[in-house]
């Protein structure tokens, strides 16, 4: 479904991404994980459209996407939930879920959809008229979701979607997500922290300074000594 | 008493009309980060396009001799055009580049404007006479009160009115305040960056038409800086209500525009040609207690 191959994204001298391929299948869950800087959410901003790539494609359907506008990569069926989050703080709750519609032309499917997803998180409809910036830190998480999932996307990246919250909230986060990759959406996420990966991955990418150090199943992965490793760099390193 | 209720009648005209070029400046602040001094230019133009370019100092009416509705439809479209034009021309290629170059940008187009008006319309003052049934004032429960100071207020009534439930109900306006937060965030979820912002300088360029005929109305006489003073009022009416806060620039523009009436009236006679220091004295001294203007957007903390 999404084809990314040889990518390269730099910020003026600085390279960000480091020849990268991955490859992300039809209903699959993949993780992108690493430490801070490794340009994890520069890998998601470029396949939005928010960066150009310096080299490299990306194919999304079999059709190059590369360096296209983010509002019309939206409409291909893209979606991204950024790092934190960013709803429209001054905008309400139901102001926020409008503009994620807007792309739509379907408009009996909208409001079908619109009661779907607010069954999806209840608590969106509690705070239906609400100014958004006054809902929790989880509560915006699932409010960007939501109004990502408003666009009908065929692939959802979402950024760090534990960044911030207390565990029990990002384990609500997480439920949902399986939920919606049980339903058959295909999930691109990052993570900084490996504990997650394991309750939803089908796939794992280790990112680090730019490069892809490992690549493997969720499987295979599970013991999680391989991941660790090239998480940190060489354990043997590291201890002499 | 009496005197004092005509001065607050002054204050509240003055003031609606700073806030009609503060919104306008606000606005276009919020969707591109770009503070637009050429504001005052389309103001300048949109009253010089009443006239029929010569060097005369008491010109022949062009758009002013319309019918009324005709003129205000002809000015409003002639500066909204104007409005475009620098958008796509000065500011369009600019949009990714930082604050202070687009900031430079409004400054060369400003100036292009109004040599350009200069080159057109001679650059020394001249006098036109539209609307002069307005000023004679008419008596509101003792006041005599200038009818354009009733037609400014109530102009500006209508327009705030029409622009929140633009920006409330309309799917454009909800897009824009969208955009106006978070332009990126809005453009992932598929707001057009071009129609957004091209809509805000729409805007911009009807508040700016508006304050054309109003100001000509008033004060009779058209001038190439014309624009300026109420453009600079307005740029610290929206600092001090707050940067990207419209209800902020709006509140800002009042605040601005009654402070100066009020200086003007009960300032002691000495001190009465130094008013613009008081006034920008008092905006310092509001931004040292609330740097970041009144209305603080996106101040709610965040939760976890």
């Amino acid at each position: 479904m999404l084809e990314i191959s040889d990518l390269t994204v730099r910020y003026g001298k600085l390279t960000a991404l480091d020849q990268v391929g991955i490859r992300v299948g039809q209903g699959e869950a993949v993780f992108v994980v690493g430490p801070n800087g490794a340009g994890k959410s520069t890998l998601l901003k470029t396949v939005a459209g928010l960066l150009r790539p310096a080299r490299g494609r990306i194919d999304f359907d079999g059709q190059p996407v590369g360096g296209g506008a983010p509002e019309r990569l939206c409409r291909q069926g893209l979606a991204l939930v950024p790092e934190g989050r960013h709803i429209f703080r001054t905008l309400s709750v139901e102001e926020n879920l409008l503009v994620g519609m807007m792309i739509r032309r379907d408009r009996a499917a909208v409001k079908d959809d619109l009661e779907r997803i607010l069954g999806l998180f209840p608590i969106l409809r509690d705070r239906f008229r609400g100014v958004a910036g006054n809902l929790s830190g989880g509560e915006q998480q699932q409010l960007a979701i939501a109004r990502a999932l408003l666009q009908r996307p065929r692939l959802l990246m979402i950024d760090e979607p534990s960044l911030g919250l207390a565990p029990l909230v990002i384990d609500q986060v997480y439920a949902s997500l399986r939920a919606l990759n049980a339903d058959g959406l295909t999930l691109l996420v990052v993570e900084q922290s490996t504990a997650r990966v394991l309750d939803l991955a089908t796939r794992v990418y280790v990112l680090r300074s730019g490069k892809v150090v490992l690549a493997d199943t969720a499987e295979a992965l599970a013991t999680g000594v391989a991941m660790e490793e090239a998480y940190f760099g060489y354990a043997g390193q590291a201890n002499g | 008493m009496r005197n004092f209720l005509q001065v607050l009648v002054d204050a509240v005209a003055l003031g609606s009309l700073l806030a009609l070029v503060a919104l306008a400046i606000g606005l276009v602040f919020g969707v591109m980060r770009l503070i637009n001094f050429a504001q005052g230019d389309y103001i300048t133009v949109g009253a010089y396009a009443l006239v029929v370019p010569t060097a005369s100092l008491t010109p022949a009416l062009f758009l002013g001799a319309l019918p009324v509705p005709l003129m205000v439809a002809g000015v409003l479209f002639v500066v909204v055009l104007l409005a475009l034009a620098t958008e796509r021309v000065a500011f369009r290629p600019l949009r990714d580049s930082d604050p202070a170059t687009l900031l430079i940008s409004s400054f060369a187009v400003s100036y292009f404007l109004q040599h350009l008006v200069m080159l057109i319309h001679t650059g020394r003052p001249k006098s036109v006479g539209i609307g002069q049934a307005l000023t004679t004032p008419i008596d509101i429960m003792g006041l005599r009160v200038p009818g354009i100071q009733v037609v400014t207020m109530a102009v500006t009534a209508v327009l705030l009115i029409a622009l929140v439930l633009f920006l409330k109900r309309t799917s454009m306006g909800i897009q824009m305040r969208a955009a106006a937060e978070n332009f990126q965030m809005a453009r992932l979820l598929g707001v057009p960056a071009n129609r957004v912002i091209a809509m805000a300088f729409v805007i911009s360029g009807v508040l700016g038409g508006a304050v054309s005929l109003l100001l000509i109305v008033q004060t009779g006489t058209l001038d190439i800086r014309m624009g300026l003073m109420p453009v600079i009022f307005a740029f610290f009416a929206t600092v001090i209500g707050g940067m990207g806060s419209l209800v902020g620039a709006a509140l800002g523009g009042f605040l601005v525009g009654g402070a100066s009436v009020l200086l003007q009236s009960f300032l002691p006679d000495g001190l009465r040609p130094f008013r613009d220091a008081f006034v920008f004295g008092l905006v310092i001294v509001i931004l040292l207690v609330r740097p970041k203007g009144l209305i603080v957007i996106g101040a709610a903390r965040e939760r976890v």
